[in-house]
C-alpha cells in the first residue's frame, strides 16, 4: 500500500483526454454508433485508424525500444474513460490493452510492434466473462495444428491475430485466416462477441498460457474501471442536462426532490469510482498493491455504471425507451461490462482472499 | 516573505527561549500564540504570520518534533474550527484582540448555540429573540444540540432581531457569555444513554451591542463562515486502510470463525469494499486540496461516511450474534470527547445514527450536491418573500 498513489490527473493526461475527446466528438457520434450497430462492419476501422495509428494510442503500454509509446496504464485509463463516454465501437480495451499485455508476458516482439504501431489488431481467444485467476478454455494441440471451439471472444471480429491457448500450457498467435469467426448476436453490439472455430489451424507458440492470461486479464479488469468511469459520467450528465430542460407539471422535472436525490447520490457514486479507478490505474502502472485495487476497483465499478445508465433510461422516460435514443447503448455496454473480466461478486470473493476475510 | 525556511527558524527559536520541558504548558503556547506559530496564515499579531496555510505542516512537524506541548484541539474544535474564522471575517480589532488568543491556547472554550427545537434543517427560521435595549440585546429564547455548553466559557449565538421581515433577513449573530446568569445549561441525553450535548435556555440574557459580529441584521451572512467552515472539519481526515468503522469488524471476522454465515460475509465484502473506496475518495481530496484543486467532490464524503458507518456498525451488531444483544453500559455520562470507533459494537451503531443529522442531514446535503454541483433546480420556496412572524410553525 504506497503511500505515493497519485489519484489525479496529471496535466499531460488532461491534455490526452482534450484530444481524444476531440477525435470522438466531430468522429463518433451517437447516431452513427446506432447505426453501425446493424450494419456489416460493427467496428469503426476509420476510428481505429484515427486514434491507433494517427494518435499512436495503440502502443501506450509497450515500451518504445519494442515499438511503441513507452507510456503506462493512467494515460491508458484516461482513454478509456473518453472511449466508455462516447461507447465507441474499437478495439482498445481488447487489442491495445488485453492482447498487448498478453504479448508483453511472452516472446513476440514482432506481434507486439504490429498491434503497437496498429498494424495488426490482436484478440486474446479468452471468453470476455472470465476474472482474472479464473479457469479459461483452451484448444487442443494435435499433431502441430489446434483444434476446437472458442465462444465470447470479444472483437474477434475485428482481429488480425488470435492469441489462443492451447492444451499443452502454450499461447498460439494464430492469423484470423487460419480460423473461422462467426459473430454471435450480442448484448452489447458495439463490442461484439464471436466464436472461433480452430480446425487444423497452425499457430505459433509464444509463451505459456497461464501466466499471459492472467496478465492480460488483471490490466483488462483494472482498466475497464475507468471505461465504466465514462460510461456513468456520460449517463449522469445526460441525464440532468435532460431533466433540466424537460418540463412537466409545469416545472422542470429535475426540481422534483425524488430525482434531485437520486442523482445526488449517483454522482456520489462516480466520484467514488473515479477514486477507485484512478487507483487501480496508478496500481497497475507501479506494480504496487495491484491485485487489491484492481479487485476493489472491479468490485465497485459495474454496479455504479449499471446504476447510472439504468436511472439514464428511467429518468429520460418515455424517449429512453427508444432505439433511436442513446441511451440504451450505454446500458448494454454497462451491463456487458458488469460481467466481463469477472463480476462484482467474483471481484469480492477476490478481495476475501487477498485481504483475509475468509468465507464461513 | 515568511517561507518554510523562515517558520523553521521562528520555531526553533520559540523552543530555545521556551523549552517545552521546563516550560508550564499555557506560557508555551501563548509564546507560540504571540510569535505567530498558532495558525500561521492568520495575520500579525492574531497568531499568524499572513504566511499560506499549507505552510502550518512545517511548524506542527518542528513542534512535535520538539514534544512540544499543543493545544488539544479536539477540546476546543468549535472555538478553532468556527468561532474564530467568523470572528476573524467580520470582528473588530477590539475583538480580535480579546477572544482569539485566549480561544486559541484553550484557556476559553466556545460552543455554538444555533439549532433551535424549531430550527433544525430551516435553521434561518429560528425564533430566539433579540431586542435592543439602549446598549444591550436582551435575549430569550431555546437553544439545542449544543456540544461543549457545559464547558464554555464563550458561545457564538445567532438570534432574531426582527420578526417583520424574511427569516434570512432579521438574524444577527452575537456572541454570549455563557455565565451570564440568565443561561442554564442542561444536559440533553441520547439514544446511546450518554449525554455529548446539552440544551441551553436563554432567559433575560444581557448582551452588550460591542459582542455583536457583524451588522444588525447580516446574521444569516456572517453564520455562513460559521458552517461552511464546519463542513470543511468533517470528513477531512486521512485513513489507513481499514483505519475507519469497517476495522473492529473486520478484526471479529479474522478473530472469530464461529460467528461467521454466508449472509454476513457478502454483506461485510461488499461494506468492505466500499469503505476502502470511500477511503480513496477521502485520499483523492487530500491530493486536490494539496495541488491546489480543490473539486466539489468534499460535499459527499460526510453522506459517504455517514452512510458506511450505520451500515458497517449495523452488521457488526449482528455478526455478534448474543452478544449483539448486550450493550455496555447505559449508564448515563457526559463525555468530554467523542470516539466514534471506541466503545462497543452496540454504542457504535446508535451513535452513528447521528451520522446523518449532525452538520446538515443526508437529506439536506443531497439537495445541496444536487443544487449547488448538478445545477438542478431548487424547489419552489413559499418563504422567500414572507415576514418571520407570518411563517407557518
Amino acid at each position: 500500500m504506497s503511500t505515493q498513489t497519485d489519484l489525479l490527473y496529471s496535466e499531460e493526461e488532461e491534455a490526452l483526454r482534450s484530444a481524444v475527446r476531440d477525435l470522438l466528438t466531430d468522429h463518433c457520434d451517437a447516431a452513427g454508433v446506432i447505426a453501425r450497430t446493424e450494419s456489416d462492419a460493427p467496428h469503426d476501422r476509420s476510428l481505429w485508424k484515427a486514434l491507433a495509428d494517427g494518435m499512436g494510442l495503440a502502443g501506450l503500454l509497450v515500451p518504445e525500444a519494442q515499438g511503441g509509446q513507452g507510456a503506462s496504464h493512467r494515460e491508458v485509463a484516461v482513454v478509456l474513460e473518453e472511449l466508455g463516454r462516447a461507447v465507441a465501437p474499437v478495439p482498445y480495451l481488447t487489442s491495445a490493452v488485453v492482447a498487448t499485455e498478453a504479448l508483453l508476458a511472452c516472446e513476440a516482439d514482432d506481434l507486439l510492434a504490429d498491434l503497437a504501431s496498429a498494424r495488426r489488431i490482436g484478440a486474446l481467444a479468452v471468453a470476455l466473462n472470465v476474472a482474472p485467476g479464473g479457469a479459461f478454455k483452451t484448444v487442443r494441440l494435435e499433431d502441430g495444428t489446434l483444434h476446437g471451439e472458442l465462444t465470447g471472444i470479444a472483437d474477434a471480429a475485428a482481429a488480425d491475430v488470435l492469441l489462443v491457448p492451447a492444451g499443452d500450457g502454450g499461447l498460439y498467435a494464430v492469423d484470423a485466416d487460419a480460423v473461422t469467426i462467426t459473430a454471435q448476436v450480442s448484448l452489447d453490439l458495439t463490442r461484439p462477441l464471436a466464436t472461433v472455430t480452430l480446425d487444423g489451424a497452425s499457430g505459433r507458440r509464444i509463451g505459456a498460457a497461464e501466466p499471459a492470461v492472467r496478465r492480460a486479464l488483471r490490466a483488462g479488469a483494472g482498466l475497464l474501471a475507468s471505461e465504466q468511469l465514462g460510461l456513468a459520467e456520460w449517463s449522469l450528465t445526460e441525464t440532468v442536462r435532460y431533466l433540466k430542460e424537460r418540463k412537466q407539471f409545469n416545472r422542470p422535472v429535475g426540481g422534483f426532490q425524488a430525482l434531485k436525490h437520486r442523482l445526488a447520490q449517483l454522482w456520489l457514486e462516480i466520484v467514488n469510482l473515479r477514486a477507485a479507478a484512478r487507483n487501480a490505474a496508478d496500481a497497475l502502472a507501479t506494480g504496487e498493491d495491484a491485485d487489491v485495487a484492481v479487485a476493489v476497483a472491479q468490485a465497485y465499478a459495474a454496479p455504479v455504471a449499471v446504476h447510472a445508465a439504468e436511472e439514464a433510461v428511467q429518468l429520460h422516460g418515455g424517449i429512453g425507451m427508444t432505439w433511436e435514443h442513446p441511451a440504451h447503448l450505454y446500458l448494454k455496454r454497462s451491463k456487458a461490462d458488469s460481467i466481463a473480466y469477472g463480476t462484482a461478486g467474483a471481484h469480492r470473493e477476490a478481495v476475501a482472499e487477498l485481504v483475509g476475510l475468509q468465507a464461513p | 516573505m515568511t517561507d518554510a525556511a523562515d517558520l523553521r527558524r521562528r520555531s526553533t527559536e520559540l523552543l530555545a527561549t521556551y523549552p517545552p520541558a521546563t516550560t508550564d504548558r499555557t506560557d508555551f503556547l501563548k509564546a507560540r500564540f504571540d510569535a505567530g506559530l498558532a495558525w500561521v496564515h492568520y495575520p500579525q499579531g492574531l497568531g499568524g504570520l499572513g504566511a499560506p496555510r499549507s505552510l502550518q505542516a512545517v511548524v506542527d512537524a518542528e513542534l512535535e518534533a520538539a514534544d512540544a506541548p499543543d493545544n488539544d484541539p479536539r477540546r476546543i474544535g468549535i472555538g478553532l474550527g468556527m468561532a474564530a474564522p467568523t470572528i476573524l471575517k467580520y470582528g473588530t480589532e477590539e475583538q480580535k484582540q480579546r477572544y482569539l488568543r485566549p480561544l486559541w491556547v484553550g484557556e476559553e472554550v466556545w460552543c455554538q448555540l444555533f439549532s433551535e427545537p424549531g430550527a433544525g434543517s430551516d435553521l434561518a427560521a429560528l425564533g430566539t429573540r433579540a431586542v435592543r435595549e439602549g446598549d444591550e440585546w436582551v435575549v430569550n429564547g431555546q437553544k439545542v444540540w449544543t456540544s461543549s455548553a457545559h464547558l464554555a466559557r464563550w458561545a457564538i449565538l445567532i438570534a432574531r432581531t426582527d420578526p417583520d421581515v424574511p427569516k434570512h433577513r432579521g438574524i444577527t449573530y452575537f456572541i454570549c457569555d455563557m455565565t451570564d446568569p440568565g443561561v442554564e445549561v442542561r444536559p440533553l441525553r441520547q439514544i446511546t444513554g450518554e449525554a455529548e450535548f446539552n440544551e441551553v435556555f436563554l432567559t433575560d440574557v444581557r448582551i452588550p451591542d460591542s459582542r455583536r459580529l457583524g451588522e444588525v441584521g447580516d446574521g444569516w451572512r456572517v453564520a455562513q463562515t460559521t458552517l461552511n467552515n464546519e463542513r470543511v472539519a468533517i470528513g477531512g481526515m486521512r485513513l489507513p486502510r481499514e483505519g475507519g468503522m469497517i476495522g473492529p469488524v473486520s478484526t471479529t471476522w479474522r478473530e472469530r470463525p464461529e460467528l461467521r454465515t454466508h449472509d454476513l460475509h457478502q454483506r461485510l465484502l461488499k461494506l468492505w469494499v466500499e469503505a476502502e473506496v470511500a477511503r480513496l475518495t477521502g485520499e483523492r481530496l487530500r491530493q486536490q486540496l494539496v495541488a491546489g484543486q480543490p473539486g466539489p467532490e468534499g460535499a459527499g464524503m460526510k453522506l459517504a461516511f455517514a452512510r458506511l458507518n450505520q451500515e458497517i456498525s449495523g452488521l457488526e451488531v449482528e455478526l455478534l450474534g448474543q452478544e449483539g444483544l448486550l450493550y455496555e453500559d447505559w449508564t448515563m455520562r457526559r463525555p468530554e470527547l467523542v470516539d466514534f470507533t471506541g466503545r462497543d459494537a452496540g454504542y457504535r451503531y446508535l451513535r452513528s445514527k447521528g451520522n446523518s443529522i449532525e452538520g446538515g442531514t443526508t437529506e439536506v446535503l443531497l439537495n445541496i450536491v444536487a443544487e449547488r454541483v448538478l445545477g438542478l433546480p431548487s424547489e419552489p420556496r413559499t418563504d422567500k418573500d414572507v415576514a418571520w412572524k407570518d411563517l407557518a410553525r
